[in-house]
């Protein structure tokens, strides 16, 4: 077995080029987590598409704690604590759906979808009591950038403005290529299950290092371009964004390559409804640059992913376990893309994925060996030499750096030392 | 399926003679077995990773789907866990075959049962079934049971059956689940 430390001491187990394997299988470190980082700073939870209409919700979560994503009656974005505060009740057992109050199963206590408690049920027993100190417990914080929804269990903190810094300009990005710049998540979530540390996964969404030889066996027998962006040819970059966010920019290559939607591996001939909605959106000259650039590779601290194609949300459920939920971005306004966007991302992702099962399978092998005596360090030291900032200040490197994870590991010492 | 075939003769065939009950029982019998026997021919071949083999099961218009979030959801508007044309069903079997798909190398160790097996119609050369199944793997994660109610169409091509649609309703698709990289 591993050296746990007693307490741990985090200024002692991240280092700026290399981490403690601890760090991934210590259950202590796990809750800390919990507190200090999915329980204070900004989640990623939903999106406003998945509640379009009054009274809608759905079951989301922040970290393992499950919470409603609400649009209530007003049409107002609610996250409420998926539990009855008078034993503790799972309020709703249903995963989605449209009402405007919820009534507890076991005692019938019913709240509305704004979360406070209309009535007691036998309510003679109640006699004087306020019903406003028994509302549902409530996320206090929520952010929405352009239809992304975070919240925050912290009552104060930074502004997800503020939070998001650099990374808003990867959802700004994604969402160019919408010719009416907007998002519809309606194609339902894969949830894939792995026995694995989420940093693992958080690590891995940038890690640029691994596609060549993780995903040797899809690239040898599909004509897949992706590859090449991986290896050491390649002009794209990867970039720490601070406040843990980082991406691979590779807008590099498409630009060096300069065919519209090349980074989709087709092209215009292919989506004639597409180019004609975007360039009807953006005039000519920037639609071609929207499409030649295309999506954003972004992981957003601690939870959500835009992998080009799809969107990642990462939940924590224990110190060994994970779950990846994933769907097919869909675009308004795009339907001829979107069935592309939908066949592709169900071919590469999910439990059944071409890519994503070779990832999940080394993020479990990742978490054995964690657990493994010797070395207890792991290193991230690639790129450093080369390392160096771009014209706003970030840290960028080569696209098989390890730039991303030296920047995840940095943000992630200052959380857990707060 | 040919209707001149005597060993394929239809169960509505069957039914219209009406005279030889026993005769007509063991029509029906005969396909039945037949049914089953392909089966279990697709069971050992995902059971073994005879990767090959297989895909040769297939029709060129196959369908191979393993739906998400229930049984009766739209694969052309909702994500599935696999909907694979023949094409991408090659590209599976290829990935398998090269030998550094690494969530199957070394592959999983697996036995299946194929049970509760029922003939729902025929329809010209065509039969619809629905079978049970229950899947054990052991891989260096450890250990997983899997269950399904299945679905297929089974087409009659030169005296043998082939697969034109399967599809794979694990019981538990709506909650998260490992990864399934094995010929389900
Ligand atoms: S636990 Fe919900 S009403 Fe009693
Ligand atoms: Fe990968």
């Amino acid at each position: 077995m591993l050296h746990m430390p007693k307490t741990p001491d985090y200024r002692s187990l991240v280092e700026p080029t290399r981490v403690h394997s601890s760090l991934y299988t210590d259950e202590r470190i796990f809750q800390d987590e919990l507190e200090r980082i999915w329980y204070r700073t900004w989640v990623y939870v939903g999106h406003v598409s998945e509640v379009p209409n009054p009274n809608d919700y759905v079951t989301k979560s922040i970290g393992p704690t499950p919470v409603l994503l609400v649009r209530d009656r007003a049409g107002e974005i609610r996250l409420l604590l998926n539990k009855c505060p008078h034993r503790g009740n799972q309020l709703c057992a249903y995963r989605r759906g449209n009402r405007t109050t919820f009534t507890c199963p076991y005692h019938s206590w019913t709240f509305s979808n704004t979360g406070d408690l209309i009535g007691f049920a036998f309510a003679d027993g109640y006699e004087g009591c306020d019903k406003r100190q028994f509302g549902l417990g409530k996320v206090p914080r929520i952010g929405i950038y352009r239809g992304f929804i975070f919240g925050s269990f912290a009552e104060d903190g930074p502004s997800l403005d503020e939070y998001l810094g650099g990374a808003k300009a990867s959802l700004d990005q994604l969402l160019d290529n919408s010719p009416e710049g907007e998002l519809e998540l309606t194609a339902g979530f894969l949830q894939h299950r792995t026995k694995a540390n989420w940093k693992f996964i958080l690590e891995n969404e940038t890690d640029g290092y691994h596609p060549a030889f993780v995903h040797s066996s899809i690239f040898q027998v599909s004509d897949s371009g992706i590859g090449k962006l991986y290896d050491p040819r390649s002009s794209a970059l990867t970039r720490d964004f601070g406040n843990g966010h980082t991406e691979f920019d590779l807008r590099p290559e498409w630009r060096r390559l300069d065919k519209p939607l090349q980074w989709f591996g087709t092209n215009e001939g292919r989506l004639p409804d597409y180019v004609r909605a975007m360039t009807g959106a953006y005039g000519p000259e920037r639609a071609r640059q929207i499409m030649i650039d295309g999506t954003p590779h972004t992981m957003i601290f601690p939870n959500l992913f835009i992998a080009e194609i799809q969107l990642f949300v990462i939940q924590p459920i224990a110190v060994d376990e994970t779950i990846q939920h994933v769907t097919a971005l869909q675009f308004k306004g795009a339907p001829d893309f979107n069935r592309r966007l939908r066949q592709q991302t169900m071919g590469s992702v999910g439990p059944a994925g071409l890519l994503l099962a070779d990832d999940t399978e080394m993020y479990e092998r990742n978490h054995r060996g964690a657990a493994i005596r010797d070395p207890e360090w792991l290193t991230l030291t690639r790129g450093l030499h080369r390392e160096r900032r771009d014209e706003n200040g970030y840290l960028i490197g080569h696209s098989t750096d390890e730039v991303p994870q030296r920047g995840i590991w940095r943000h992630y010492l200052e959380l857990m030392t707060a | 399926m040919s209707s001149t075939s005597a060993s394929s003769l239809t169960l509505a065939e069957a039914a219209s003679t009406g005279s030889d009950h026993a005769h007509r029982q063991e029509d029906a019998g005969e396909l039945m077995h037949r049914i089953e026997q392909f089966l279990y021919l697709e069971a050992r071949l995902q059971d073994t990773h005879a990767y090959d083999d297989w895909e040769a099961l297939w029709t060129d218009d196959a369908i191979y789907w393993v739906p998400a979030n229930g049984h009766d959801t739209d694969p052309e508007r909702e994500m599935s866990i696999i909907y694979d044309n023949r094409s991408r069903i090659r590209l599976r079997v290829e990935q398998l075959k090269t030998g550094r798909h690494h969530t199957q190398t070394p592959p999983s160790n697996l036995a299946r049962l194929i049970s509760n097996v029922e003939l729902v119609r025929q329809e010209g050369d065509e039969v619809h079934v629905r079978a049970n199944m229950l899947v054990f793997e052991d891989n260096l994660r450890g250990e997983t049971i899997w269950a399904a109610r299945n679905e297929y169409t089974l087409r009659m091509v030169e005296g043998a059956f082939r697969l034109a649609r399967k599809k794979v309703a694990l019981v538990n698709n709506h909650k998260p689940i490992f990864t399934l990289s094995f010929l389900v």
